[in-house]
């Protein structure tokens, strides 16, 4: 089991952490997904040889939110 | 799509806005006009159509895709006025939220950007600059002037001046010396330092602080979590109701609108951003609130306990006065140093630490080391029995003491010192005397605690009850229980809480963390370095430094005003406006300017609490009005009831 932050753009809705939790809690792989609304980060746990960090990034971005750095 | 990417699409659609007013201020013609306002809809709306569409991919419902529908719906019925300035405000509204919100959030970012880039270390011989993170443990760090230090270590060699202000949120400089600990993210201001790396990376106390403070601004408060429980039953209600309000009605129009004014934007935000200000300012200021429930069980105090070592006094001992009976007072002192030479206890050290000041020869070494907690230790040196320790633990050893011994010892106890029994096997052979310093901020403090709500304060000791009683009332404690075993202190925090008690406890978080772990709010107190005092308690206050206190309880009130005033002005909002809407006062581009107006208003008034600073001018102006107000009150209802016994006789 991994862990991994993202930083992403300054988030402003209450609503996109409902959003982006919800698509990668979703993934196959994904232990558990939990939005830092207030630092802008989400915090990913996650199974390496299931899913990539890689794809976990492209799943943020799929829902609408820019990933600025892991 | 990225921010920078957005803001262009919101200049544009300005400016094509801009156009469509002359447009319309010149007269010209009607067709160029609704052009121009279809064309700043689609450019000013295609973020939020796009943001729509993504979420409705992913089966997820959005605000975006409510503003869609609704502006399909303007467009449908020729409202383009409508269109263009729901589109646009929607954007812009966003824009000015993010940077205000950035705003808010500005404390924990301005810590971050303390954090230290560059280490230079030596290995094998050579010196290099590496990047802070690369730092591995037992490395030798060189700091000169002016450089930020970028681990946690010990200094092996030279000295300086370092502003700690990361950490404790103190400003003045703290000079540190060979085997003085220093931290990441602290400044050298002047010196020279070699430093061994203990902790690196993300073990640092700085990375700590960040990492707890990240997570307590997601910590929810009781009234965060009900406004939660509240907006789940809010917007499917809102639903319903604008259902409701197109069958009664039959107007679309008026239904959408009602919709998307009714979104609770500035409701779910209200609750947070004031926590998040009042954690960032906090941490700061060297004070780790952890969430926002912790913030509120702060701000309803009335009851402190205080764990009396190293929180109300220094927490260095130092001995005072020593006495001996039958041998000289420097072979008393040298047996009992070398007895307690590897001890931990603070009275230990004490003792080990006069005999070296005195220059005194530790040969013997004790064998047979007996810890009798809360009493004592007792050993075997040179063959013979030695204990040291209180008289719950001569007692229990059958150790005889004579009156004459007893009466100095009670003399010395009531003049403020710890005394320390030093015995053989059959009698008392000495006493030594040992007395910690009380703060000088502590009488002070409680005395500012009160005035601050505070109606119970209580100390907890393993002293005896002479030196405690003292101390209780040279700083004005109210309660003082003495001679407690460390088991002793959770029963005490237990028998004080109770109903309409919220009771906070502060102490070291070390020897004290089952009794902070027990209290209401459990505060640490002076624990940089400390990891496990960090972990367990509820607020850690960085600085070993009493006012913090104080500071720490009336910013937690502040912030939960400033939570209840965004709340009211929140829901307040969203009332009139729906009423407006209802009677047709007002239109989806009005309210939605409104809308965005009060979301702006909860978040600049959040940002208040960033610069917060207990007492200012302002606060004791609304003070000093209360009293006032009270006081005319008061002579109004003296005055008014003396009329009506004048008028009764």
């Amino acid at each position: 089991m991994k862990t991994i932050k993202f930083q992403l753009e300054t988030l402003t809705c209450p609503s996109c952490i409902a959003k982006i939790e919800g698509a990668l809690n979703k993934e196959h792989g994904v232990e558990e997904a939990k939005v830092l609304f207030n630092s802008s980060k989400v915090k990913v746990k996650y199974d390496s040889e299931e899913v990539s960090s890689d794809q976990l990034e492209k799943l943020i971005e799929k829902v609408g939110f820019p990933v600025l750095s892991s | 799509m990225k921010a920078k990417q957005i803001n262009k699409i919101m200049y544009s659609a300005a400016l094509l806005l801009m156009g469509a007013l002359i447009t319309y201020l010149f007269n010209w013609n009607e067709t160029v006009l609704n052009t121009l306002l279809i064309v700043a809809t689609l450019v000013a709306g295609y973020p939020t159509f796009i943001k729509a569409w993504k979420a409705s991919l992913m089966k997820l419902f959005s605000i975006e895709l409510l503003v869609t529908i609704a502006v399909i719906g303007a467009l449908i019925i020729g409202e383009y006025v409508e269109s263009a300035a729901v589109t646009f405000l929607f954007l812009f509204g966003a824009f000015l939220e993010g940077r205000s919100l950035e705003k808010s959030r500005s404390s924990l970012k301005s810590l971050m950007e303390m954090a230290p880039l560059e280490a230079n270390v030596l290995r094998d011989g050579i010196r290099s600059v590496i990047k802070a993170e690369d730092v591995v443990k037992n490395d030798l760090v060189i700091i000169q002037t002016g450089e930020k230090i970028p681990i946690d270590g010990r200094i092996i060699s030279g000295r300086g001046s370092v502003n700690e202000s990361t950490i404790t949120g103190e400003s003045v400089p703290v000079s540190k010396d060979e085997n003085d600990q220093v931290f990441s993210g602290s400044i050298l201001e002047g010196g020279y330092l070699e430093v061994i790396a203990e902790k690196v990376g993300e073990d640092t106390t700085f990375s700590k602080i960040i990492e707890l403070v990240e997570e307590a601004q997601e910590g929810k408060a009781k009234t965060q979590r009900f406004l939660e429980k509240f907006a789940a039953i809010y917007t499917p209600g809102i639903m319903a109701l604008s259902l409701l309000v197109w069958i009664v009605t039959q107007d679309v129009h008026l239904a959408l609108t009602f919709l998307v004014i009714a979104c609770p934007g500035a409701l779910v935000i209200s609750a947070p951003v004031s926590i998040v200000a009042g954690i960032g300012n906090g941490a700061r200021n060297g004070i780790l609130i952890k969430g926002g429930e912790v913030m509120e069980n702060l701000s309803k105090l009335n009851a402190v306990v205080f764990d009396k070592t190293g929180t109300l006094t220094q927490g260095r001992p130092a001995v005072t006065t020593i006495k001996s009976f039958g041998i000289s007072e420097n072979k008393l002192l040298t047996m009992a140093a070398e007895a307690e030479l590897i001890s931990e206890h603070h009275l230990g050290k004490a003792i080990v630490k006069e005999a070296e000041r005195n220059g005194l020869e530790l040969v013997n070494k004790p064998t047979d080391v007996n810890v009798l907690k809360g009493r004592g230790i007792k050993v075997n040196l040179n063959g013979d029995s030695l204990y040291l320790g209180n008289r719950k633990g001569l007692f229990e050893n059958n150790i005889d003491i004579d009156a004459k011994v007893n009466s100095y010892a009670v003399k010395q106890e009531e003049s403020g010192n710890t005394a320390v029994f030093v015995a053989n096997r059959n009698s008392v052979l000495g006493i030594i005397s040992i007395a910690d310093k009380v703060r000088s901020k502590a009488a002070n403090t409680i005395h500012e605690l009160k005035s601050a709500g505070i109606k119970h304060t209580v100390m907890l000791t393993g002293d005896n009850e002479h030196t405690a009683n003292i101390v209780g009332k040279k700083i004005g404690i109210q309660k003082v229980f003495a001679n407690l075993l460390p088991e002793d202190k959770v029963n005490k925090v237990k028998a004080c809480m109770g109903k309409g008690i919220k009771l906070a406890m502060v102490g070291d978080g070390v020897n004290d963390a089952p009794a902070i772990a027990t209290a209401d709010v459990g505060i640490a107190m002076g624990v940089a370095g400390t990891d496990v005092a960090m972990e367990t308690a509820d607020v850690v206050l960085m600085a070993d430094n009493l006012d913090k206190l104080v500071y720490m309880l009336k910013l937690s009130k502040a912030t939960v005003r400033n939570m209840k005033q965004n709340m009211f002005l929140a829901i307040g909002t969203v009332a009139l406006l729906l009423t407006g809407v209802l009677t047709k006062n007002v239109n989806l581009a009005s309210g939605m300017l409104i809308h965005e107006l009060s979301v702006l208003a909860v978040i600049l008034n959040a940002i208040r609490l960033v610069q917060y600073k207990p007492n200012t001018i302002w606060e004791r102006l609304v003070l000093r009005t209360q009293q006032g107000m009270r006081l005319i009150s008061r002579s109004i209802s003296v005055n008014s009831s003396s009329f009506v016994n004048k008028r009764r006789a």
